[in-house]
């Protein structure tokens, strides 16, 4: 990966998100895609 | 739309990010996706920590429009927080980097409430209102704030 590059770490586990999201204090993007992963 | 590297960094930086393959993972897109009725992709919400949507996007957006929704979307979760303050940070930012997104005007109404609502001084809607006949004239969201124009201070 270059320098100043990111990838978004994903996760598929909605109520462990949600939890994270309590902990972090910042909301769930929660993307619905057909897109390939 | 995640693959530009500003998109990633805004999303990283400011959500807790979930997908959801609506092929590849059925049931978890069977449960959440009636949960949510996202019957079309790609459907992009912003969820808060009790699990309640507050903004929603459908469709392919370019990259300025898609950051330019979801800085809205985070203004929008931290208003129906009372998070006023922070709220109004977040639609300044929408109006002032992407001023000529679709969601600018929108912003810039709701960048006058989140204040008004901070701070209880009315100037903030008449200022708003005072922006509006000078940028966005045409819209629906200066049809809305006009009736702030007569707004005395306090």
């Amino acid at each position: 990966m270059a320098i100043g590059q990111m990838t978004i770490a994903w996760t598929s586990d909605f109520d462990k998100a949600l939890d994270q999201a309590r902990e972090k204090r910042r909301p769930v993007l929660l993307d619905f895609s057909a897109a390939p992963m | 739309m995640y693959s530009d590297p500003s998109v990633a960094r805004f999303v990283q930086d400011n959500f807790v990010p979930v997908r959801v393959h609506v092929r590849d993972q059925r049931e978890v897109f069977q449960r959440l996706g009636n949960r949510y009725s996202a019957t079309w992709t790609p459907t992009i919400l912003i969820v808060d920590e009790g699990g309640e949507e507050q903004y929603r996007v459908e469709g392919f957006l370019l990259t300025d429009q898609f950051l330019a929704h979801l800085t809205l979307g985070l203004g929008k979760a931290a208003f129906k927080a009372g998070a006023f303050e922070e709220a109004e940070k977040w639609f300044r930012q929408v109006a002032e980097t992407y001023p000529d997104s679709e969601v600018a005007p929108e912003a810039a109404y709701w960048a006058g409430v989140s204040k008004y609502k901070a701070t209880g001084d009315a100037a903030a809607l008449a200022e708003t209102a005072a922006r509006f006949e000078r940028q966005y004239k045409d819209t629906s969201w200066a049809t809305r704030a006009s009736v702030w124009r007569s707004t005395k201070a306090g």
